[in-house]
């Protein structure tokens, strides 16, 4: 999946496009959707997979 | 050392702090809670080994379950469970500063819309309702009248979780547009700044300006007054300024600390000071697994998270 060093790509799992992630994304990380700002989650990293993150919920935060 | 962090989405502030732990060559184990289970006895998370657990939950439920099973199994983590019961809830927490004697807004708590409405009338308008339980700002009102109070605590008994039916009343401070958030550890400032906007919401999360803010020597001791009262830990304490204008460069009277948070994002500190904000709260957790390790070899319980 990776291209080169400073960049992996992944595919959207919302619009099935490529996207491109930072080299050091890591599993459980929450990046936004380049495509359509929605907010994606690191599922694993071999291969590169990335799901819609959950939706907020009403006790989340600080 | 090896540290574990308990979470369930890895946001910027979570990798702020891992980048740090890897960086000064700590072993680090992530937690993701969703994954796991927790028994009375043990869990199916791999703790035994580690020198000290950092609760990085972003779901307040998940953070006060697994924090209170992982210290019932003697693993040294921070907050602390009590210190998470405390902050999780705005009564709770309210009046473990009041008991402290710290300066917090007047508040009251009534449980049926008729006394709810009493509570506001006995503070007059503007006042505010808050969730008991929540964060971000969420479902906070500023209630500027009686029609306004009845559509919105009749909106809360119908609509809400029961949680919303426990009527957090209080007074609304005059702030000069902005508060205070200041992270501490164990009581001692990291970083601060102030929040700033138009709108009577100044959270981060609101979208509030930031700036660096230096404490005086009174905001100092409130905080780790603020600390105490809750057990200690790693906190955002939110102060406001009394007796200032907005716009007004003076320095405040006084200040009075409407929260303290327990699970505390440091993004927008670690941004909008010259504080490498990461880096501190990594010293705090090497000195917290220290301690602990040094508890354990004197055969002492855990430490008191205090």
């Amino acid at each position: 999946m990776a291209s080169d060093t400073d960049t992996l790509h992944a595919e959207d799992p919302i619009t099935g496009e490529e996207i491109e992630l930072p080299a050091d994304v890591e599993v459980g990380e929450i990046v936004d959707s380049p495509v359509t700002g929605t907010e994606l989650e690191v599922i694993s990293l071999d291969p590169l997979t990335l799901e819609e993150a959950p939706e907020l919920e009403e006790d989340w935060g600080e | 050392m090896r540290v574990g962090v308990l979470y369930s989405r890895i946001r910027r502030d979570e990798k702020l702090l891992l980048d740090e732990l890897r960086d000064r060559g700590h072993e680090v184990a992530k937690i993701d809670v969703r994954e796991e289970r927790f028994g009375l006895a043990s869990t199916t998370a791999a703790v035994d080994d580690l020198d000290i657990v950092v609760d990085r939950c972003l779901a307040t439920s998940r953070s006060l379950y697994a924090t209170r099973f992982l210290d019932s199994y003697g693993v040294p983590v921070v907050n602390a469970p009590e210190t998470g019961d405390v902050c999780a809830d705005k009564a709770r927490n309210s009046l473990a500063l009041a008991e402290a004697g710290v300066p917090t807004p007047a508040t009251e708590v009534a449980f049926t819309r008729e006394s709810a409405l009493d509570a506001v009338e006995s503070f007059g308008y503007p006042c505010v309702l808050k969730p008991v339980t929540g964060s971000w700002g969420r479902l906070m009102a500023k209630i500027d009248s009686r029609t306004a109070a009845e559509a919105i605590i009749e909106h809360k008994e119908t609509l809400g979780h029961y949680e919303h039916k426990v009527f957090y009343v209080q007074e609304f401070v005059e702030k000069p547009g902005r508060d205070v958030r200041v992270l501490a550890v164990d009581g001692e400032p990291i970083a601060a700044m102030t929040r700033s906007a138009d709108h009577w919401l100044t959270n981060a999360a609101k979208g509030g300006e930031t700036e660096p803010f230096a404490l005086d020597e009174r905001a100092t001791e409130l905080v780790e007054r603020a600390s105490d009262a809750v057990g200690g830990g790693m906190l955002g304490v939110d102060l406001m300024e009394v007796g200032v204008e907005a716009g007004d460069d003076a320095a405040a009277d006084d200040y009075t600390v409407h929260e303290v948070n327990h699970t505390v994002e440091f993004k927008a500190l670690d941004d909008a000071t010259d504080v490498d904000v990461p880096a501190r709260v990594v010293d705090w957790l090497e000195r917290r697994a220290a301690a602990a390790a040094n508890d354990a070899v004197d055969g002492d319980a855990p430490e008191a998270h205090t």
